[in-house]
């Protein structure tokens, strides 16, 4: 379970959260949506502590973020942050490789070596492993480092938008591994989307975000639909339903 | 297949550093040859008077410097700066001139922990004004170490000045092995020391080579691996300017052209980089010997023209990506 309880940041003098609680509870996929700016990023840096809190407390499985010590947590929470800029000359199994790191501290057993072959496969970048990835496309880059979180094999996996540079293909095959390690291994998924409708087809719960503040929070159902919509984002949607799902079209 | 070629290298590594390490015994001014050595009795002396500890005080600045390097590159995360250039070599040498102009009757040992301390200074405000920098523009990093290391020099060289100590400055300011002697170089262990730790470090320096948040998302604890790389690179190149004089280019160069071959992964590529160094700087050395037999040419010279030439070649030869 994480705990976000009144917690704000600012810099200098502009709020970029304000007095934000939440509880997200242990198991399933919870989609964090929001335009842009409105501070999901910063939201997450925060549960991942690479951010020292302002104010307020985060706690994961009753461990706060801000004293425990960065071991442990890094055994209990994988994060993949929106922008990564990799400058090292690594191939894609180095890097997948480092996220074994936590458990291994360096010296990968035959055990790690079996987690990053199954990463490899799960992410269909067996072909690419020995590649370097400044060579790489953005997706295949993409790809590698969900990978390399996915590798950490925590119960918590903060992703920030996964789905960045991936491929129609590429980006269902993303969400349905994460909606199966959600329900097969239990693991507990936050992950920032833009596409709503994914976030409709596979979140447990929908956490919309706007100006630094929880504008709403429900199940997919109750939070597509035109109204609510037009509370997040700020325009009329329409919203129809195919298969019994509800599905926005922002595109007229 | 990556592992076998590794290993490749590195087993090339170590035949041509022995090869130079045969030949380094071999030259000198007294023109014995490894012949007269095996035979005279005197030779042996001079063997372990003179070139031995002359060879040995190269193998270890080269492999010392290229680690330094190696290390300042990824927590700079930019590949164009080394501590000979980005002002702690210039730290170093005016931490060790003010405690001679102070002082001058200090111990060796004591004018090291000064060069050592300030170089760690020097370093560490280099470092967190490299990580202000914005990302996108690499090329500002190096720019401002030049900038440094240039004011830091030319600090270094008003006091030297005014302290009428310009011919010390002078032999700081430029490497040279010719007045290595046994009893007179031992200091340069301490960096055969570190190199070793860094090799211990190596996976956590790979990925803080990945940036700030990578690892702390990783659970590597970024500001005590921050400390440990600039006591290693600082007391490295302290050592270094008190005991030979700095020795442009090895730090930079042989990081990027092992980079070039293997990578970034430094669990693999440390011991290459530290081997790799000591073959530039033992070879330039021994070139330095030959160029102008019985003269010599100190090594900081020859290596400030093979090494810009290696720079060179490593700006116009870029891999397609990157
Ligand atoms: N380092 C910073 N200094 C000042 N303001 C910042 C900083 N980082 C973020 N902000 C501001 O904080 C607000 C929230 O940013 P954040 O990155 O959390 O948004 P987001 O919801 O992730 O947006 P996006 O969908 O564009 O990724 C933005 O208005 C941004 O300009
Ligand atoms: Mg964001």
């Amino acid at each position: 379970m994480i705990e976000i309880n009144g917690v704000s940041l600012a810099y200098d003098v502009t709020n970029i959260l304000s007095d934000i609680s939440v509880t997200i509870p242990k198991g399933g996929v919870t989609a964090l949506i929001g335009p842009n700016g409105a501070g999901k990023s910063s939201l997450l840096a925060l549960v991942a502590r690479l951010q020292p809190l302002q104010s307020g407390a985060i706690t994961m499985d009753g461990l706060s973020v801000a004293s425990t010590p960065g071991k442990v947590l890094a055994k209990k929470m994988a994060i993949l942050r929106q922008d990564n800029h990799l400058g090292s000359r690594l191939t894609v199994r180095e890097l997948v490789g480092f996220g074994r790191f936590p458990h291994s501290r360096g010296h990968l057993t035959a055990e790690d070596r079996k987690v990053v072959d199954e990463a490899l496969m799960l992410f269909d970048l067996d072909d690419l492993s020995g590649r370097f990835l400044e060579t790489l496309s953005g997706g295949q880059r993409q790809r590698a480092l969900v990978a390399m979180a996915y590798c950490q094999d925590t119960d918590y996996l903060l992703l920030d938008e996964p789905l960045n540079n991936l491929d129609m293909y590429f980006a269902r095959d993303l969400m349905r591994s994460l909606r199966r390690i959600a329900d097969e291994r239990g693991k507990t998924i936050v992950i920032v989307l833009h596409d709503i409708n994914y976030a409709g087809t596979f979140a447990d719960r929908i956490l919309a975000m706007r100006n630094g503040r929880i504008v709403a929070d429900g199940r997919p159902d109750e939070l597509i639909t035109t109204d609510m919509l037009n509370t997040i984002y700020g325009f009329e949607i329409p919203v129809t339903t195919i298969d019994g799902r509800p599905v926005a079209l922002p595109f007229r | 297949m990556i592992v076998k070629a590794n290993r490749t290298c590195l087993v090339i590594a170590g035949l041509v550093l022995a090869i130079l390490f045969v030949a380094s015994l071999g030259v000198g001014a007294d023109q014995a040859t490894l012949a007269d050595l095996w035979q005279g009795s005197g030779g042996i002396d001079l063997l372990a008077i003179s070139r031995l500890p002359r060879t040995l005080a190269a193998i270890l600045t080269g492999a010392g410097l290229a680690i330094a390097g190696l290390i300042m590159q990824a927590i700079a995360r930019n590949r164009f700066v080394e501590p000979a250039t980005a002002g702690t070599a210039q730290s170093a040498e005016l931490g060790i001139l003010l405690v001679t102009v102070a002082w001058p009757a200090a111990s060796l040992g004591f004018k090291t922990l000064v060069a050592s301390a300030a170089a760690l200074l020097g370093t560490g405000i280099f470092l967190m004004t490299a990580h202000r920098l914005p990302p996108t523009q690499p090329f500002l990093v190096p720019l401002f170490g030049l900038v440094y290391g240039g004011v830091l020099g030319a600090a270094a060289t008003f006091i030297a000045w005014q302290a009428d100590l310009l011919q010390y400055l002078a032999i700081w300011s430029n490497g040279d092995f010719s007045g290595v002697l046994r009893g007179r170089y031992e200091l340069l262990w301490i960096g055969a020391g570190l190199v070793a730790g860094a090799w211990l470090v190596a996976d956590r320096l790979t990925i803080m080579a990945l940036g700030r948040e990578a690892s702390i998302g990783l659970g590597i604890d970024y500001e005590r691996m921050l400390q440990i790389g600039l006591v290693i690179i600082a007391v490295i190149s302290a050592v270094t300017v008190v005991v030979i004089g700095i020795v442009p280019f090895v730090g930079l160069v042989v990081p990027n052209l092992v980079s070039r071959l293997m990578g970034d992964n430094m669990r693999a590529t440390l011991p290459v980089v530290a081997l790799s160094g000591a073959i530039l700087v033992l070879a330039c050395d021994i070139l330095g010997r030959l160029i102008r037999f019985p003269y010599e040419i100190p090594v900081g010279t020859v290596m400030g023209v093979t090494g810009a030439v290696l720079f060179l070649l490593m700006l116009f030869r870029r891999p397609a990506h990157g």
